[in-house]
């Protein structure tokens, strides 16, 4: 065996040199000192190639225009095996090689690493920064949820804002007078085939210019007699790797990714918000307003890489232990301070949530298919604590019959006098009588007949505000005039999609006074408390078109 | 470089490294399993059914084609019709042909529009009285039999049924392997 596999590699080694190569790259000798802190470069790499990996699986099944991106990342997150996996891998995968390329830098830089002569290997690096930002910024639009959506409103509208270049620089991003399909085609390209190709020229130059120079020893190094890369080093770069992708996968499998609500540009309640490592630039533009507000947008950002870029050529003098390297400490510290401040106080001044944005769309929504008699059903459902006789498929309580099936065998009628008197209709059983009101009983039987073991899952994701909200809906009888999900009369206009035709505002101020905004309308008015008002909006606002 | 120190092998014990080696490929083999198995079910399997009562699933659907007292015995006719079909994340409303002959017993079949063999759309040749395909020259009968030509089997027929005098079509089974 050994022998063949020999003659093989001697073969490829003939015709291509690829073994030799190979052999060179692993064993080339690195300082002695090398171990556990140079990790971080292998990390960030190995996760470029998991990001480039999972995004072409995702984009085997995406459609990247306005139109068709938040169906069809549905459609992956819903239909497709292994759909959710794999766009929790690229989403969480996003955040994690922020992380390990801002590792990989404080260490090199901690360590003084870019000294003389390895200023290129800095520099590249540095340009790879902004190419992983770059990925963030243009991979964000491309859910086109509202998030997405008024996230890139924002960077749109920040690149204006650049003296001299602003203009040309919308144009370029393609968001002349508001974020549409241009935008979308501009920041796909630049996502998926200009920044890929970049940056694997960048890793590529990147790591041959770390072979060119070696690996930065120590002082006291050149005492010591250097090692071989392969096994050890290669270990525990393998090693750091496994962790960061056990911690990835983790993240993937447990934590669910939410899909919001589709983009609408009519929507003025939603604040956009940017991802996680964008909040301290979000946070100093808060704190810079009016003519400063350039400082924040153009000036601090740029002043930063100016920075990075002039650090090696800075900081020239001779490697010295880490120790003694108190300046670098403390620009670490200062800037680890000004980002976490930053971070924090952004996210504790978060304006809380309204519950329309927390409905994840990419979860089960068999809910939103129910009528709101029958969502109203669910409230009573769970205010009789009807589960805890009957289960719901395996795993419920089986004092009473599984009711997923119920409404096989049995009608309406039935049900309401059995609500009334259990006794009467099946004799002998222990279930009580329901103390509810006929309206309330219909509601109940009507979602009982809509349960099957299918749709059950509706029960436990439908949300408590929507819930309520068909309450509102059901004590209103706003059912008389207007239709949901195909259930009720036309007399008014159907309610389904009302999220794309009006804003919330619109709705809230038609309720008190509808004539005065649709002109000739026959509604009445309505005077609702705080509460139900925004249960009911938030509820109408979630009905699909 | 300016070091004249052998360069060490690391770590130096054997035992050491053939575990370090060992360790490398396992956790290489892991990572590998982790994301191949997924991407592979991601790729290779079908999307979950839609959901239920999403219409156009052609599976019990029934589309009109069109009136049944139109049609002569014996000479076909391509009918025209629009289904709803799930097209990924969509439901897309498409239109459909398919070639129907009435018999002289009234008993009537329709065809799907596609030939056997690579499915290019075959026509009715009413001079040789023979469906023609023009890519391969594929000849079918009047009941869908292969009479020459590479195609494999014989015309796939619609499920039809007849609700006052309009003929509907319903799935489209492909016909058997066998032909006479």
């Amino acid at each position: 065996m050994k022998r063949r596999v020999d003659a093989a590699v001697g073969w490829l080694e003939d015709r291509t040199g690829a073994p030799g190569l190979i052999h060179h790259f692993l064993y080339e000798s690195i300082p002695a000192s090398s171990g556990w802190r140079q990790v971080f470069g292998s990390v960030a790499v190995f996760l470029f190639l998991v990001q480039a990996f999972t995004g072409i699986l995702l984009a085997v099944n995406y459609a990247p225009t306005p139109g068709d991106a938040y169906n069809s990342l549905r459609y992956i997150l819903t239909e497709v095996t292994g759909g959710r996996l794999i766009r929790g891998l690229h989403h969480w995968g996003a955040s994690m090689i922020i992380v390990v390329v801002a590792l990989h830098m404080i260490q090199v830089f901690l360590y003084g690493a870019y000294k003389k002569p390895r200023e290129g290997t800095w520099l590249v690096g540095v340009l790879l920064l902004l190419l992983t930002l770059g990925y963030g910024l243009t991979g964000y639009l491309l859910p086109w949820d509202n998030r997405a959506y008024w996230g890139t409103v924002v960077v749109t509208q920040i690149a204006a804002t650049i003296p001299v270049l602003g203009p040309y620089l919308t144009r370029l991003l393609g968001g002349g007078d508001s974020v549409g399909v241009v935008t979308f085609a501009r920041f796909f390209v630049a996502h998926v085939m200009i920044l890929p190709p970049l940056t694997m020229l960048l890793i590529a130059v990147h790591i041959f210019l770390v072979r060119k120079h070696g690996v930065a020893p120590l002082p006291g190094d050149e005492q010591v007699a250097k090692k071989e890369f392969y096994p050890g080093q290669v270990f525990r770069d393998t090693f750091a790797i496994f962790i960061a992708f056990a911690i990835l996968f983790t993240m993937a499998v447990a934590v669910r990714v939410p899909l919001e609500q589709l983009a609408d540009p009519s929507d003025t309640t939603y604040l956009p918000r940017p991802e996680w490592y964008f909040l301290f630039l979000f946070q100093t533009l808060k704190l810079l307003s009016g003519p400063l507000e350039i400082v924040g947008t153009v000036v601090l950002p740029g002043a930063a890489v100016t920075a990075l870029i002039l650090i090696p050529f800075i900081d020239r003098g001779k490697m010295v232990r880490v120790a003694k390297r108190t300046t670098a400490m403390a620009c670490v510290a200062l800037a680890a301070i000004g980002w976490t401040g930053l971070t924090a106080l952004a996210v504790v001044t978060k304006p809380p949530t309204t519950a329309a944005e927390e409905i994840d769309y990419s979860g089960p929504t068999d809910w939103m298919g129910l009528s709101p008699e029958e969502l109203a059903g669910i409230a009573y459902f769970r205010a009789e604590n009807c589960a805890s006789c009957h289960g719901m498929g395996e795993g419920g309580s089986n004092i009473g019959p599984d009711l997923t099936r119920t409404s096989i065998h049995r009608d309406a009628a039935w049900m309401i006098q059995h609500f009334k008197q259990p006794g009467a209709m099946r004799p002998g059983t222990s279930m009580p009588a329901i103390q509810l009101n006929d309206s309330q009983m219909n509601s109940l039987a009507a979602f009982l007949l809509k349960l099957n073991p299918k749709n059950a899952s509706a029960l436990e994701n439908a949300p408590d505000f929507a819930v309520q909200g068909a309450l509102v809906y059901q004590a209103n009888d706003c059912g008389s005039c207007h239709q949901v999900n195909g259930v009720g009369t036309n007399m008014g206009p159907s309610l389904n999609g009302l999220a794309k035709r009006r804003s919330r505002s619109w709705v809230e101020q038609h309720f008190a006074d509808p004539p005065k905004l649709s002109p000739g309308s026959m509604m009445p008015p309505y005077k609702f408390s705080a509460k139900d008002m925004e249960r009911l909006t938030t509820y109408l606002f979630s009905i699909p078109e | 470089m300016g070091n004249d120190l052998p360069v060490v092998p690391e770590p130096k014990e054997p035992t050491r490294r053939r575990l370090y080696v060992l360790a490398i490929q396992g956790m290489g083999a892991l990572m590998g399993a982790a994301m191949g198995i997924p991407a592979i079910a991601y790729l290779f399997s079908a999307p979950r059914a839609p959901q239920e009562s999403a219409p156009g699933q052609s599976n019990g659907q029934w589309v009109e084609a069109g009136d049944v007292a139109s049609l002569t015995p014996n000479e076909p006719v391509e009918m025209a019709f629009r289904r709803n079909r799930v097209d990924g994340w969509k439901v897309i409303s498409e239109k459909g042909s398919a070639w129907v002959v009435k018999r002289p017993d009234q008993s009537i079949t329709a065809f799907g529009s596609q030939c056997t063999h690579l499915g290019c759309a075959y026509h009715w040749d009413d001079g040789k009285d023979q469906f023609i395909c023009p890519c391969h020259n594929s000849l079918f009968s009047l009941d869908g039999k292969v009479l020459a030509g590479p195609a494999p089997r014989p015309l796939d027929r619609y499920e039809t049924k007849i609700e006052n005098g309009k003929l509907m079509l319903g799935t489209l089974r492909e016909s058997s392997g066998s032909q006479s």
